[in-house]
């Protein structure tokens, strides 16, 4: 009963959020600078939680985001710009045939580097995603270091948002599965994992190529926004924004991810008009939140809308019975 | 028929032979203490047994299988569980979800199903969390289900890693030092418990332990190792008089 409630409440949540941003840009007052914005934050939230499926949740330091969604990005505009996709089915498509191809590079990718972990994990790969990137500058199929141009303009407001809805859903349900609860025991202790029967190597695997995955899908989405794929756009510095989108949320929250997400996207844009100082208060930003709060804003819990309305009700209810 | 059935079993670090012809014979439902001095071997053997290490030789024969080079994981399946000697709990989950990941081979829901949350995803995770909130009750920690583990005191802490232990559903338990910094009170707690689950559970244990009250108390038998190799194997008193026994904790 009470999860149904839940369910209903989230739902709703999010038609509402989606009429709202819808009305907004239909009627002119957020301009297609604001909407654009909005596809990014989209982009930025599909990375950030596949990145804390992986870093936050399996517990691997993983620093070669970057390069799983360049594999989406480039295998989705391939596929689009040879058929000469148009229509949203057929961009569906591309972004599940990007999110396919860059989870197959993960478990190929996963099954070495996992073996180790921690600083070591991060290097190796930090290694994979650069080596990605050069692949693909020396590749005459992505079009080489000129870059791939010409893609078509397919993804919007809309399909970014519902997109992003179902991303976050299934990952979210995926945690709360057994199979989740077996990834959060590997992060938890490895040993002892093993030890109460959980195959360990199996689900390190299969987290790693499911965040890949759905890196793969937001670098399809990403390709059909900027409809310019450049190989340098992907180098490991965008790994480390994502990584400090998902630190910054909190690692093992989704909705801190969200919140950090929707927050590092608008920052940037909003210090514009600071020209030269955006950078330094977006650094000063980030430090003094890991002084103060090195947990991220969230740490491990989610943010839950129906405990918000829930709780609302009952002190409202107990204030009438007063 | 034996439960489990190890014989010379061995293992070499390069040079440094760490148990060498190491055989021990396990019946169901029995209680067998393996002690020793420190760093006699005891919890390379334990190791040995739930697959951590690979022996360099001897076999280990659970119900007529050898398992030697089997995964832990697969181990656990095959029904022996173990505790660690420092304790290794899921510290920030729950108390209940440290029991439920045990239960996780138990359950068969594919991965889709858990994601599209399908109807045999409510089934089997409604039953789960029954047998879970069961399995604390045996062990009266039910009221602390959603506690973060590692907020639990000490004595609880080592309760839970037994219950967490004994959800796999193993025929052999293994546990490494349970009483290790346990004031009196919460060994004498802990050696009704171990009573309770044999009893309960109706299951093998065999257990490492420093203090002789407990092992001299509870076990039937008890295994002594000194350098790698059994130096005595015998009843309580038969192993309180044993000169090489004697020799070996006190010296010559």
């Amino acid at each position: 009963m009470k999860q149904s409630i839940q369910y209903l409440i989230n739902i709703f949540s999010i038609i509402i959020l989606y009429i709202l941003l819808f009305f907004l840009i239909q009627t002119g007052i957020l301009s297609s600078y604001y909407s654009g914005i909005l596809i990014l934050i989209g982009i930025n939230i599909i990375l950030a939680t596949s990145l804390n499926l992986a870093t936050g949740f399996l517990g691997q330091l993983a620093l070669g985001h970057a390069g799983f969604m360049a594999i989406g990005a480039y295998a989705s505009a391939i596929f689009t710009m040879h058929f000469n996709v148009s229509s949203t089915i057929g961009f569906i498509v591309s972004l599940l045939l990007g999110g396919i191809i860059s989870g197959i590079f993960g478990i190929i990718i996963g099954i070495p580097a996992l073996r180790l972990k921690g600083d070591y994990l991060a290097i190796i790969t930090l290694g994979f995603g650069e080596i990605i990137r050069i692949i693909i500058t020396n590749l005459e199929l992505t079009g080489g270091a000129k870059g791939l141009t010409g893609i078509t303009r397919l993804t919007n407001f809309h399909i970014t948002f519902w997109i992003t809805v179902v991303v976050v859903t299934l990952l979210y349900t995926f945690v709360h599965s057994r199979h989740g609860r077996a990834v959060l025991a590997i992060r938890e202790n490895e040993i002892a994992a093993e030890a109460v029967g959980v195959p360990t190597t199996y689900y390190k695997i299969f987290a790693f190529a499911l965040a890949a995955f759905f890196a793969g899908v937001g670098g399809g989405l990403y390709a059909h926004h900027i409809r310019t794929l450049m190989p340098t756009t992907f180098r490991f510095i965008y790994s480390v924004e994502i990584l400090v989108i998902v630190v910054l949320g909190g690692m093992g929250s989704f909705t801190g991810s969200i919140l950090a997400a929707i927050v590092l996207t608008i920052l940037p844009e909003a210090l514009r008009d600071l020209a030269d100082y955006r950078m330094l208060i977006y650094s000063i930003a980030l430090i003094l939140m890991m002084i103060f709060r090195p947990e991220g804003f969230l740490g491990t819990r989610e943010l839950s809308l129906s405990k918000l309305f829930l709780n609302h009700k009952v002190k409202k209810e107990g204030g009438k019975t007063q | 028929m034996s439960l489990l059935e190890v014989k010379d079993l061995g293992i070499a670090f390069g040079g440094l032979r760490a148990v060498g012809n190491f055989h021990i014979n396990i019946e169901p439902n029995d209680l067998i203490g393996l002690i020793g001095p420190n760093g006699a071997g005891k919890t390379t053997i334990f190791n040995l047994l739930t697959g951590v290490y690979l022996p360099t030789e001897g076999e280990i024969i659970l119900t007529n299988e050898n398992i030697v080079g089997k995964a832990p994981y697969q181990i656990v399946q095959k029904g022996i569980a173990r505790t660690f000697q420092n304790i290794r709990l899921f510290k920030e989950l729950s108390v209940i979800d440290n029991v439920k990941i045990a239960f996780h081979h138990k359950m068969n829901y594919p991965i889709l199903s858990g994601i599209f949350r399908f109807p045999s995803y409510w089934k089997e995770e409604k039953q789960i969390d029954k047998k879970a909130r069961q399995l604390l009750d045996l062990f009266q920690m039910e009221h602390l289900a959603n506690t973060t583990a590692k907020n639990l005191p000490y004595g609880q802490q080592r309760k839970l890693e037994i219950a967490r232990a004994l959800a796999t559903d193993p025929k052999l338990l293994l546990l490494d030092e349970p009483a290790a910094g346990m004031n009196p009170q919460e060994t004498k707690e802990l050696m009704e418990t171990i009573h309770f689950i044999r009893h309960q559970f109706n299951i093998a244990i065999l257990l490492i332990e420093h203090d002789m009250n407990l092992v001299m108390g509870i076990c039937e038998k008890i295994v002594v190792v000194d350098y790698g190799m059994i130096i005595a194997a015998g009843t309580p008193d038969e192993i309180k008089t044993n000169p090489k026994v004697i020799g070996a904790y006190l010296g010559e």
